[in-house]
């Protein structure tokens, strides 16, 4: 009852159009980017801030090119977390050999260093399919990884190849509060996430589908396979890129080129696919779900144990922290396959009735 | 130029322990379309079974046993309780599934048998052969020989399996189409299962070799890394196409880690060692480009 | 074993009764980022088991530190760099009133907690890994690589291999083996400096991760023929190695590790190739140390062991938590000695403890370790405070010391770690300390 578009007429296609077609859809989102800039840095403590709220917005950042990459384009990727080292290492080194750039600017050329990368690594995506090419992208993974290592320069002649990101001043303030950080961070990532909406509705958006849905139909009614290919892996690039930067200025300070190892990548494809392939939504229901997870498992087990009186070791719960991490992925590829956004949608079609069975 | 021939032949050896993860993978997916990443963690599984059971009192060969039992069960108990609930899903949602199947075994196999790296001893020891170290003064290891061996007789066995027996035919008519051969009455959770099996088998085989040359502890599931580049060079569905591009990869990632590192130092000056990591996969990209099935792998023509 | 969890639950009721009334608080609180599972969980469990031992022998033979109890909670970091933060700021609003320092047995994770440990005034111990640059107090004030460091370590191996070696490395040849990572590559800066200060041939051979395959790297070595191969390799790389080794008819008492390579998980899984091979270490194995025999009577006799195999008692990995809890216990002594006995230590009074630890043989001979670790005298220039190893070797069944405490060149590796931590101070704009001022 509260959820229907009934009686919402549109008059002409830019209306019909439009990003959120549905009033309540646009009510609702206003609403959460209330709580989102305002709610939340009023009541969250820094804990939440620099553990949960930023890795979150950064992950989900990342899931979010992958999933244009993955579930849009159909272009199955394990090399994401190098292309976030790219972004990170190219923010680095914009900041600090170009005098006075300002760090958004760096950013976004991280993100495009990242891009130029991806678009690299995505030429064998013209030739190679499925299985093959995810397993050729952990060429990019490794090979990347490995070029961080063995090139001093990109690391400033650090001897052990870590870096340590330079301090956020944007017009003069400097971000350097957890709460600032996040709401830098959120800032970036909506703009970026409704980009990306747009983007997916566009005439681009839908060359990608009708890529993933079939290339040698898409080519045969005239859609540039390779323009559409390499676009796609340097949106997502960009993306993964801008997303690396963010990770490393926003989240951890200081990174390694070993940290953005494949396991990353794996958690990234994770996210996107517990959260719903192809779709922007899902991707931050991906990350949530991803990084809640662990956490919860981390102080729940032990909690539970302790109320029972289980015998168990700490080695032993932490080991069950990660069978049932394993268990649940199964449990919920079983149940919902195309993931939460799907459950999302289903909750819309019932919300649409609501409270009117009929 | 014999130390050319030893690293040549060093990488060959080492190829066949690629190999013998790879074919595990190939198994599976030729059967069942499912690319298996949990191979690796199988592996794992495999070889601490072995050496926890020798831990509690057991013999070799009842271990062995015992071990081969709980990976057909555990083969099973994964078609039955994730795979066939994922029929008809994309490929994708399978190969997470196994994804989310590594992470299980990763957390119950130390679980039960202790998560110390131990030694796995079955009695043959890693060292130069004496005879060619004199005579050639090159360094060949028995151990490699014997594993060479073992794989020699793992593929040959599973060759003639696919090819000569009805369980083989079956396996072939299912991989080929699922629907088709249901169609014609081939019960195909019961070949499913029996893959997952023969996978275990394979993967018992593969723990226990690595387990001996490395010590058996959590690393192993790592060797899934090395075996991946081996898959799409040989193709995904070809058994022979496993143990050749093993060796092609185990023998040029030697190599390459030999003689590319100073070339790069010429041009870049440093230290460029290590390439290890990436050279088998870019490697096999750039394979690919030329041949994108794969060496063996069939032919895959899109139609609209 | 029942009772394992009692400490966490405890630790976590009493924290939150701190919250609500701050004023009582005989409690020192530790957060131990700990990791027990994956690649590298073994080592952990070994580690963690025998520093929160320590804090229970602690609690239970003298009742805490002057009446203080020693509490903690651990978290699982899997050895992953984002997990590692999320448990540091999970953990860090219990630790804002009292903290011990932070252990978290990872350079990775170290990295990304320097900062963050700065910012929020907790003392962050860095053992034998991490930053090692942090040496110099004066930049990193909140930041102690106790003990020594991996440039220090191997500047000590290499004094080390020139006795061996009739004392002059003129013209001799020494591979470098190594985990081609951050911390494989931190000693190359001290190799170098030794090589060309002591005039012999450093090849530098890395190891991509995880390390499960070398066959090249040793047919190289064989090649080359040195006279002595040092190695820095982590996890699965270790037993490879040593393997690998056997393979090509290396000698394995012409291999000598770095302290992570050289330890009971390190060499029993590569069984009799390990015979003979080489380690430095900074504290030794064995029961025989008398701390470790009364750990072992005291607290697994009234069964509250954190270990789940007993049999880890005394192996290195154990006795290096023992040595590291050792420390930060001794430190809260020091700590309570200028802040007031019996009185919980803050973060930034934690750090002066730290940073004015004076640990003599007299007084490891009074905690039962003596020979555990070395002496450890730190200041605001030195956060590291001693540079030494022993080196041990591997009979077949167990590490036996084959040297006494050896230091490294401190002459010619501080000069180095202040270099970078000069760097470090300007990318950053941190002001560094001066370091007269301190007392």
């Amino acid at each position: 009852m509260l959820y229907r578009e009934a009686g919402q007429f549109k008059t002409s296609y830019a209306a019909d159009q439009q990003l959120f077609p549905i009033r309540q859809d646009r009510i609702g989102l206003i609403l959460l980017l209330a709580v989102a800039f305002l709610g939340v840095p009023m009541f969250a403590s820094e804990y939440w801030f620099s553990a949960i709220l930023i890795p979150f917005l950064i992950f989900a950042l990342a899931a979010l090119g992958l999933n244009i990459l993955t579930g849009y384009a159909g272009q199955l990727s394990l090399g994401t977390a190098a292309f976030m080292a790219v972004g990170a290492y190219a923010a680095y080194n914009f900041q600090l050999r170009v005098e006075g750039m300002p760090i958004l600017v760096s950013f976004i050329c991280a993100g495009l260093t990242a891009a130029g990368v991806g678009i690299l690594f995505g030429l064998p995506s013209l030739r190679i399919k499925g299985f093959y090419l995810a397993v050729a992208t952990l060429a990019a993974q490794f090979f990347i990884v490995w070029c961080l290592t063995k090139f001093p320069w990109l690391s400033n002649n650090s001897s052990s190849g870590v870096i340590s990101a330079q301090n956020i001043e944007i017009l003069g303030y400097a971000f350097d509060t957890p709460r600032d950080k996040y709401l830098l961070v959120l800032a970036i990532v909506v703009l970026l996430a409704l980009a990306a909406k747009n983007m997916v509705r566009s005439t681009t958006g839908r060359a990608w589908m009708a890529v993933r849905d079939m290339d040698v139909a898409a080519s045969v009614i005239g859609i540039r396979l390779m323009r559409t290919k390499l676009l796609a892996f340097a949106v997502s690039s960009f993306y993964c890129g801008v997303a690396g930067a963010l990770y490393a200025y926003c989240y951890l300070g200081s990174v390694e080129p070993d940290g953005f190892s494949l396991d990353m990548s794996f958690r990234i494809l994770f996210m996107v696919i517990i959260g719903g392939v192809g779709s922007i939504l899902g991707s931050f229901l991906g990350a949530a779900f991803i990084l809640l997870l662990p956490i919860f498992l981390d102080i729940a087990l032990p909690f539970f144990a302790g109320l029972f009186g289980l015998p168990f070791s700490s080695a032993t719960v932490s080991h069950i922290q990660i069978l049932v991490f394993g268990a649940l992925i199964m449990f919920f590829l079983i149940v919902e396959p195309h993931g939460l956004a799907r459950l999302w949608q289903i909750a819309k079609e019932k919300l649409r009735l609501w409270p009117f069975p009929h | 130029m014999e130390f050319f021939l030893e690293v040549l032949i060093g990488g060959l050896l080492s190829g066949v322990m690629y190999a013998l993860v790879a074919l595990g993978f190939v198994l599976i997916y030729k059967a069942s379309g499912v690319f298996n990443f949990a191979q690796g963690a199988m592996v794992y599984l495999a070889a601490l079974s072995v050496v926890g059971i020798m831990e509690w009192g057991a013999p070799l060969w009842l271990a062995v046993i015992l071990a081969f039992a709980i990976m057909t069960a555990f083969g099973i108990a994964t078609e039955k309780f994730v795979l066939r609930k994922l029929v008809n899903q994309p490929p994708i949602a399978l190969f997470m599934a196994t994804i989310g199947l590594t992470f299980f075994i990763e957390g119950l196999a130390p679980m039960i048998f202790g998560s110390d790296p131990r030694a796995l001893d079955i009695g043959i020891v890693d060292e130069p052969i004496p005879w060619i170290l004199d005579n050639w003064n090159m360094v060949i290891s028995k151990f490699d020989l014997i594993a060479a061996g073992v794989a020699a007789v793992l593929v040959t066995v599973l060759a003639l399996f696919f090819q000569y027996t009805r369980i083989g035919r079956a396996l072939r008519a299912v991989a080929d189409d699922h629907q088709a051969a249901l169609s014609i009455g081939i019960p195909l959770q019961h070949i499913w299962a029996i893959v997952w099996g023969v996978a275990g088998f394979v993967a018992l085989v593969a723990g226990m070799m690595w387990g001996a040359r490395n010590g058996v502890q959590f690393a192993l599931t790592f060797t899934a890394l090395k075996a991946l580049p081996v898959l799409i060079l040989g193709g995904f569905t070809s058994v022979p196409g496993a143990i050749v591009g093993g060796l092609i990869i185990g023998a040029s990632e030697k190599l390459a880690e030999i003689y590319i590192p100073p070339v790069m130092q010429d041009l870049f000056g440093g230290n460029f060692g290590g390439i290890e990591g990436w050279f088998p996969y870019v490697l096999a990209l750039l394979f690919l480009l030329v041949r994108p099935e794969g060496l063996f792998g069939e032919r895959h023509i899109d139609r609209v | 074993m029942k009772k394992v969890f009692k400490p966490a639950v405890a630790a976590a009721a009493v924290s939150l009764a701190m919250l609500s009334q701050a004023a009582y608080s005989a409690e020192q609180f530790f957060p131990i980022p700990s990791y027990r599972v994956g690649a590298y969980g073994a080592n952990g469990q070994a580690f963690y088991g025998g520093f929160i031992d320590y804090l229970n022998y602690v609690n239970m033979k003298d009742k805490g530190v002057n009446g203080v109890t020693l509490t903690w909670e651990e978290c699982e970091t899997e050895y992953n760099n984002a997990k590692g933060v999320e448990c540091y700021e999970r953990m860090k609003g219990k630790a804002a009133q009292s903290a011990g320092p932070i252990h978290t047995m990872s350079t990775g994770i170290s990295y990304a907690l320097i900062d963050k440990s700065a910012q929020d005034k907790l003392p962050l111990a860095m053992m034998g890994y991490g930053r090692t640059d942090a040496v110099d107090g004066s930049v990193f004030p909140y930041a102690f690589p106790l003990v020594t460091t991996y440039q220090m370590q191997a500047s000590a191996i290499v004094k080390f291999v020139k006795d061996k070696l009739g004392g002059n490395l003129a013209g001799k040849k020494i591979v470098y083996l190594y985990h081609d990572s951050a911390y494989g590559k931190e000693a190359i800066v001290a190799l170098n400096a030794e090589a060309s200060l002591n005039k012999f041939e450093l090849v530098q051979i890395p190891v991509a991760h995880p390390g499960n395959e070398q066959g090249a790297q040793w047919l190289k070595i064989r090649q080359e023929k040195p006279d002595f191969v040092i190695f820095w390799g982590w996890g699965v790389m270790n037993q490879t190695a040593l393997k690998a080794a056997q393979k090509v008819g290396y000698p394995r008492d012409k291999m000598i590790g770095s302290w992570w390579t050289g330890s009971e998980e390190d060499v029993v899984p590569a069984g009799e190739a390990a015979k003979g091979y080489m380690a430095a270490t900074w504290n030794v194995a064995g029961k025989q140390v008398p701390v470790i025999a009364d750990i072992e009577k005291v607290v697994y006799g009234a069964g509250k062991g954190n270990l789940q195999d007993k049999a880890k008692i005394g192996t290195v990995l154990y006795n290096r938590g023992v040595s590291a809890a050792v420390l930060s216990v001794e430190a809260i002594r020091k700590g309570q000695d200028k802040y007031g006995k019996g009185k919980s230590l803050n973060g930034e009074q934690m750090r002066w403890a730290l940073e004015n630890l004076d640990i003599t043989e007299a007084r490891l001979k009074a905690l039962g370790a003596t020979n555990l670790l070395p002496e450890i005298k730190t200041s605001c220039a030195n956060h590291e405070g001693s540079g030494k190893v022993k080196i041990q070797q591997w009979d077949g069944a167990k590490w036996v010391p084959v040297s006494d405490w050896i230091e490294g060149n401190k002459g010619l590796i501080h000069p180095l770690f202040q270099a970078s931590a000069k760097q470090y101070a300007k990318e950053k704009g941190i002001t560094p300390r001066d370091c007269s001022k301190e007392k």
